[in-house]
C-alpha cells in the first residue's frame, strides 16, 4: 500500500512531506497557547477543506453549503453527549451517518433532477440555510438558545471523551488530516478517482464512455459529507457551545472553502496550504494593525478582502500549483 | 492610560479611530505571578464584537470602556491599562483573541456581550487561570459550569423576567391601569429564546393581571415585521410584551403606526426600545414604551459621574445598559486589583470573589458575587421613554418619575 | 382566521415582493448575459442605500428622486467592475468567479462599516408612517410607492432591451455569444454595459428598499441570498421571471408568517427554492438552461 501511495511522487516531495509532518508534530512544544489556538484553527479549516476538496476538487461538484455537514456532525455528537452522556467517538458514528444521509439527500435531489453548475451550488446554500432556520426551532438541541456542552476542566486529557487541553485537539486534528490526506491520495489513484476526474473535466464525455456519473457523483458527495461531519464533532467539543446562527452560517461555509480555493482546488496540499495562508494572514493583519496602533473595527477584514482579491486575480489556479512548480515538484501537484 | 480616542460622532458618519501605542504593543510580556508594584496599571483585555453582525452593540459597549479610566481616577482607584480585542462577532475569533490578549500580558479579561463568544472566552480564562468578568450575556449556563475564574455582573434571563413582572405590578398599581391581555412577541435568538423559555416558569409565580393570549416568535434577521404586527393586532390584546433588539424595535413601531394599532402598554424586557437610535429615529413616536431591563440607578452618585463623563466623551449619547455594565466590569477589575495588592491572577480572582462594591451604578445593594460567580443581588429597573429622554419608574428607591399608563395612542400625538 | 388580516398580509407581501423583484432583476440580467453569478449583489445594494442616506442628509432629497443619480452611480460602478476585473474571469470556472465576488463583498461590507459605523440607518421621509385605508384593508404608503416605482424601473428596462439597438445587441450576445462575435459586436463593452445595468437596477432597488427597511453594513449577504432565491424561482436570466419570483417569495413569506410561526418564514422561501430547482429548474419563466 505504501508503494501505491508513493508511486510517481518525486523524492523531493516525499522529503518535503516528511519534514512538514515533523514540524507539525513538534510545533505545539514550541508554540505558546495563542499560537496553538491559531494552529488549531488552521488544522480545523485545513481538514474541512480537504473534505470539501473531494467533492469539488475531485468530482467537480461545487458545494457552497458545507456548513450543513459541520453543523449536523456537531449537533449530533453534541446532543448525544448532552442528553445521554454518549462520548464523541460513538457520537461520531451517528454524526457521520447523519451527515452522509444529508449528503445523499442533497446529491440524490440534485443529480436525479440533473441540477448542475451554479444551480447545484445555490441548492447547497439553500439546504444549509434551511437547516439553520430549522435548528433554530429544534427544541431537542435547544434551538437558538444554544446547546452548551458541560465544559471540561483541564486537569487531565481524556481522549475518549475529548475533554482536555487544546494540545489534545491539535494532535487529534493532525491525525485526522494525515488520514484524510492519505485517503484522498488513495481515492485519487483508485478507479473511483479517475472517474471523478473524468466527470470533473467533461461530464458528458464521461457518461458517453459508460461511467455511471450519477453513482460516482453521489459517492463524492457522501464521502465528503461524512468526512466533514468529523470537523463538526471537533467543533462541538472544542468550543463547547453550538448556535445554529454560528455553525450553519453561510460565512462558515465560505471560510471552509476559501482555504482550498486559495491553495489550489483538486490538489492534496492546496487545502492545507490555503488554510495556513489565510489564517496566518488574518492573524498577522490583526497583530500588525495593533502594532501600528490602528484600532478601527473592520479594517483587518478589509485588508483580508483586498489580499483575497489580489490572490484570486494573480493565482486563479491557487497558490500550491505555482509553488509546486517553483519547487520542482511539478509532477506532484496532487 | 496610553490609549487615546478621537471620536467624531456625526449624524452621518461615526468613526472611531483610536490611536495609541503601548498597551497592545507589549508582546511576550513578563510571566504572571510576579507581584507588581501597585503603581503599574492592571492590564485588562477587553473583548467586544466591534465588527460583524453585532458591531453596533460592541462599539456602544466600547464607549463604557473609553470613559472608565477617568472615573476610576476620580474615585482614587487604580488605573487600568486597556488592551482591546475585536471578536468580529465570531466564536472562533473570540477564543483566539482571548489567547492573544493573555499572551500579550493581559491579567484580567472583560467582555463579550454575546453568550456564545463569552462561553468561548470563559474556557480560555478558566484554563489559564485568568479572571474573566462578563459585562453582558444573559444565558444561564455560563455560570453553571463550575468555573472558578469567571464572574458575571449581569442578570440571567430568569432574573430579568422575575424583576420585570415585579416592577410591572408596581407600575400597574401606581398608575391604576392594568392590562387584561397581552401578546408576547420575541426575537428568536439566544436571548429571546432564553426569555421565552423562562416566561412559562416565572410568570405564574407573580399572579399577573394579564393573560398571554398569543406568543409570536420572529426571525432576528427579519427585514419585514408587518405580518407579526398584523397577527398581534388581530388578537386585540391590551398590551404588547416584548423581547427584541434595536432594529426590530424600530421596525415594529413603524408597523404599529402604519397598521394603526396603539396598544395600551408596550412592555419590553430587552434592548431596543430605549436605545438612542430608537429615540432619534422615531421622534415623538418613540414616547411611551416601558423597558424592564438591567439599568442604572439615577439616584446613585456614581451614575451622575458616569452620565457626565459620557456626555463629555460622546455628546448626545444617553447612558444605557451597554455602557453601565461594561463600566462596572472594569470597576470590579480595578477594585479587586486595589484589594489584592497584586496582579497575581489567583489573588485577583480571590479578591473578586470577595467583591462588595456599594458605590456603584446599577440598581440594588451593589456588586457581590455568589459561589458560582454570579451577581445575584442585581435589580432591574423599569424605564420609560418621555420626550426623547429616559426616566426611571421602578424600583421605588431608584425612581425619578411616575409611569404614564396607558400609553398615548400613536395617532393622537400631533 | 379573519379574511381582512389575510388580505392585509397578502397585499403587503406582494408589494414588498415587487421591490425584491427589482433587486433580483439586476442579478438576473447580469447572469442572463454575462453568465456570472454576482455573489456581491446585496453588498452592492447596500452601497446604494448608504449613498441615498448621505444624499438625504445633505440635500433632503426624497429617495424616490435620488434613485436616478444613484442608479447612474451604481451603473458606473458596475461598468468599471466588469470592464476592470470581472471580464478577465468570464472564461474562468464558476468557483473562481465566486471567490472574486466574495472578496469584493468582504471589501464593500467593511468599507461601509468603517465609513458609516455599525448602527442601523434610514431616511425620514414625510410619508414614512402613512398608510392608506380602503375598507378593511390598510396599505403601507411607502410600500405602495416603492412597488410602483419598481414596476416603472422594470418596465423601462424591458423597453430598453426590446426597443433600443444596444438592448437588442445585448440580447444577441446572451443568445449566441459566438454569433455576436462573428457579426462584429463589441462583446466586452456590451458585457460591461450589462453589468452596469444590473448594478443600476440594484441601486434603484436599494433606494426603494430604504423607504421600507433600515440598512446596516452587514445586511448585504442576506439580500444576496434573497436575490438568489428569487431569480431561481423566477428563472435565472429571465426578466419577467425575476419580478414574478419576487412577488411569489414576498407573498409566501408573508403567508407563512401568518399561518405558521413568523420566525421560520424564511424556511419557506428556501423550501420554494428547493422545490423549484427540483421540478422546474428553469424557473417559472425561464428557458431550460443549456
Amino acid at each position: 500500500m505504501i508503494e501505491r501511495l508513493t508511486a510517481g511522487v518525486p523524492r523531493r516531495a516525499l522529503v518535503l512531506l516528511g519534514v512538514l509532518l515533523a514540524i507539525f508534530l513538534v510545533l505545539p512544544v514550541l508554540a505558546g497557547d495563542y499560537v496553538l489556538t491559531v494552529l488549531i484553527l488552521i488544522l480545523y479549516f485545513g481538514y474541512a477543506g480537504l473534505a470539501w476538496n473531494i467533492m469539488m476538487g475531485f468530482a467537480g461538484q461545487l458545494s457552497l453549503g458545507h456548513a450543513l455537514y459541520v453543523g449536523l456532525g456537531a449537533y449530533t455528537a453534541g446532543a448525544l453527549y448532552v442528553h445521554f452522556g454518549i462520548g464523541p467517538w460513538i457520537g461520531l458514528l451517528a454524526a457521520v451517518a447523519i451527515a452522509a444521509l444529508a449528503g445523499a439527500f442533497v446529491g440524490f435531489l440534485a443529480f436525479r433532477f440533473r441540477i448542475a453548475g451554479v444551480y447545484f451550488a445555490i441548492l447547497t446554500i439553500a439546504v444549509a440555510e434551511f437547516a439553520r432556520v430549522g435548528f433554530d426551532h429544534l427544541s431537542w438541541t435547544r434551538g437558538s438558545a444554544g446547546l452548551f456542552l458541560p465544559v471540561a476542566q483541564y486537569a487531565h486529557n481524556d481522549l475518549w471523551h475529548l475533554r482536555g487541553h487544546p494540545v489534545m485537539f491539535y494532535y487529534v486534528l493532525l491525525a485526522a488530516i494525515a488520514l484524510a490526506f492519505v485517503a484522498s491520495r488513495l481515492l485519487l489513484q483508485s478507479r473511483t478517482g479517475y472517474f471523478w476526474l473524468a466527470i470533473r473535466e467533461d461530464e458528458e464525455a464521461a457518461r458517453s464512455v459508460g461511467i455511471d456519473t450519477f453513482l460516482y457523483k453521489m459517492l463524492a458527495v457522501v464521502i465528503s459529507a461524512a468526512m466533514t461531519a468529523f470537523a463538526g464533532v471537533i467543533y462541538a467539543f472544542y468550543y463547547n457551545n453550538l448556535f445554529p446562527e454560528q455553525v450553519f452560517n453561510i460565512t462558515h461555509s465560505i471560510l471552509i472553502i476559501l482555504g482550498p480555493m486559495v491553495g489550489g482546488i483538486g490538489t492534496l496540499f492546496g487545502p492545507l496550504l490555503g488554510a495556513f495562508l489565510l489564517e496566518s494572514l488574518a492573524e498577522s493583519l490583526r497583530t500588525l494593525l495593533e502594532l501600528i496602533g490602528v484600532d478601527l473595527p473592520g479594517i483587518n477584514q478589509l485588508f483580508f478582502g483586498i489580499m483575497l482579491l489580489l490572490v484570486v486575480i494573480a493565482r486563479p489556479e491557487g497558490v500550491w500549483p505555482w509553488i509546486a512548480t517553483r519547487l520542482g515538484l511539478a509532477g506532484a501537484q496532487k | 492610560m496610553t490609549r487615546k480616542s478621537h471620536t467624531e460622532a456625526g449624524r452621518l458618519t461615526r468613526r472611531q479611530v483610536s490611536v495609541g501605542l503601548g498597551a497592545s504593543t507589549a508582546i511576550g510580556i513578563a510571566p504572571f505571578g510576579i507581584a507588581r508594584a501597585q503603581s503599574a496599571p492592571l492590564k485588562v483585555g477587553v473583548l467586544l464584537p466591534r465588527s460583524g453582525v453585532q458591531a453596533g452593540i460592541g462599539q456602544d459597549c466600547q464607549r463604557g470602556v473609553d470613559i472608565a479610566n477617568g472615573i476610576l481616577k476620580d474615585l482614587g482607584m487604580p488605573a487600568l491599562e486597556i488592551m482591546n480585542g475585536d471578536t468580529e462577532t465570531k466564536v472562533e475569533i473570540a477564543r483566539s483573541r482571548a489567547e492573544k490578549l493573555i499572551t500579550d500580558g493581559a491579567q484580567l479579561l472583560v467582555g463579550a456581550f454575546d453568550s456564545g463568544q463569552s462561553t468561548a472566552i470563559a474556557q480560555v480564562a478558566e484554563q489559564k487561570g485568568i479572571p474573566y468578568v462578563i459585562n453582558i450575556a444573559a444565558a444561564p449556563p455560563i455560570t453553571e459550569q463550575g468555573y472558578k475564574f469567571v464572574f458575571r455582573n449581569f442578570p440571567t434571563a430568569p432574573m430579568i423576567l422575575g424583576d420585570a413582572f415585579l416592577n410591572q405590578k408596581e407600575l400597574f398599581e401606581i398608575s391604576g391601569y392594568s392590562p387584561k391581555s397581552a401578546v408576547f412577541l420575541h426575537v428568536n435568538d439566544t436571548f429571546g429564546t432564553a426569555m421565552a423559555k423562562g416566561i412559562g416558569g416565572v410568570m405564574p409565580k407573580f399572579d399577573m393581571p394579564y393573560k398571554i393570549v398569543e406568543t409570536i416568535a420572529y426571525d432576528p434577521a427579519a427585514r419585514d415585521l408587518s405580518v407579526e404586527i398584523s397577527k398581534a393586532k388581530a388578537t386585540g390584546a391590551d398590551a404588547l410584551l416584548l423581547v427584541s433588539r434595536l432594529n426590530d424595535a424600530i421596525l415594529l413601531t413603524r408597523e404599529l403606526v402604519k397598521q394603526r394599532w396603539s396598544p395600551n402598554a408596550i412592555l419590553s424586557m430587552g434592548p431596543g426600545w430605549y436605545e438612542d437610535q430608537y429615540l432619534k429615529t422615531l421622534g415623538k413616536l418613540s414616547d411611551g414604551p416601558i423597558s424592564f431591563v438591567p439599568w442604572y440607578d439615577p439616584n446613585k452618585p456614581l451614575s451622575k459621574k458616569l452620565e457626565t463623563a459620557l456626555a463629555n466623551a460622546h455628546p448626545g449619547v444617553n447612558l444605557n445598559t451597554n455602557h453601565v455594565y461594561t463600566f462596572e466590569a472594569l470597576l470590579v477589575a480595578s477594585d479587586a486589583y486595589k484589594r489584592a495588592g497584586s496582579a497575581d491572577p489567583k489573588a485577583l480572582a480571590d479578591a473578586i470573589r470577595k467583591t462588595n462594591i456599594t458605590n456603584n451604578v446599577s440598581p440594588g445593594p451593589g456588586i457581590q458575587f455568589d459561589a458560582k460567580g454570579q451577581n445575584d443581588k442585581l435589580k432591574n429597573s423599569a424605564i420609560q421613554n418621555r420626550g426623547g429622554k429616559l426616566v426611571t419608574l421602578a424600583p421605588k428607591a431608584a425612581a425619578n418619575a411616575k409611569p404614564e399608563l396607558p400609553m398615548k395612542p400613536y395617532d393622537k400625538r400631533g | 382566521m379573519q379574511l381582512d388580516i389575510f388580505l392585509n398580509v397578502a397585499v403587503g407581501g406582494i408589494l414588498t415582493g415587487l421591490v425584491y423583484g427589482l433587486m433580483a432583476l439586476g442579478l438576473s440580467v447580469i447572469f442572463g448575459v454575462v453568465r456570472v453569478v454576482n455573489f456581491a449583489h446585496g453588498e452592492m445594494m447596500t452601497i446604494a442605500m448608504y449613498a441615498a442616506i448621505t444624499l438625504f442628509a445633505a440635500f433632503h432629497l426624497d429617495p424616490l428622486v435620488m434613485l436616478v443619480p444613484i442608479a447612474a452611480v451604481l451603473f458606473a460602478f458596475g461598468y468599471a467592475l466588469q470592464a476592470g476585473v470581472i471580464n478577465k474571469f468570464i472564461t474562468r470556472p464558476e468557483h473562481s468567479q465566486f471567490l472574486l465576488l466574495i472578496a469584493i463583498g468582504i471589501i464593500i461590507v467593511n468599507v461601509l462599516l468603517i465609513i458609516f459605523g455599525p448602527d442601523a440607518q434610514n431616511v425620514q421621509v414625510p410619508y414614512a408612517f402613512d398608510s392608506f385605508k380602503l375598507g378593511p384593508l390598510i396599505v403601507d404608503a411607502t410600500k405602495v410607492y416603492a412597488a410602483g416605482v419598481a414596476i416603472l424601473v422594470a418596465s423601462a428596462l424591458f423597453a430598453f432591451f426590446r426597443y433600443t439597438p444596444v438592448g437588442t445587441a445585448i440580447r444577441a450576445c446572451a443568445d449566441n455569444h459566438t454569433g455576436a462575435l462573428v457579426v462584429g459586436l463589441d462583446v466586452r463593452r456590451l458585457y460591461a454595459l450589462t453589468f452596469g445595468l444590473g448594478a443600476a437596477c440594484v441601486g434603484a432597488a436599494g433606494c426603494l428598499l430604504l423607504l421600507i427597511f433600515d440598512v446596516t453594513p452587514s445586511v448585504g449577504p442576506a439580500y444576496t441570498l434573497l436575490a438568489f432565491i428569487i431569480v431561481i424561482t423566477g428563472g435565472l436570466g429571465s426578466m419577467p421571471g425575476a419580478l414574478l419570483g419576487g412577488v411569489l417569495v414576498g407573498f409566501t413569506e408573508a403567508l407563512a408568517g401568518l399561518l405558521f410561526t413568523p420566525s421560520a418564514k424564511s424556511m419557506f422561501a428556501f423550501a420554494i427554492l428547493v422545490l423549484m430547482l427540483l421540478f422546474r429548474p428553469q424557473g417559472i419563466m425561464g428557458k431550460r438552461a443549456a
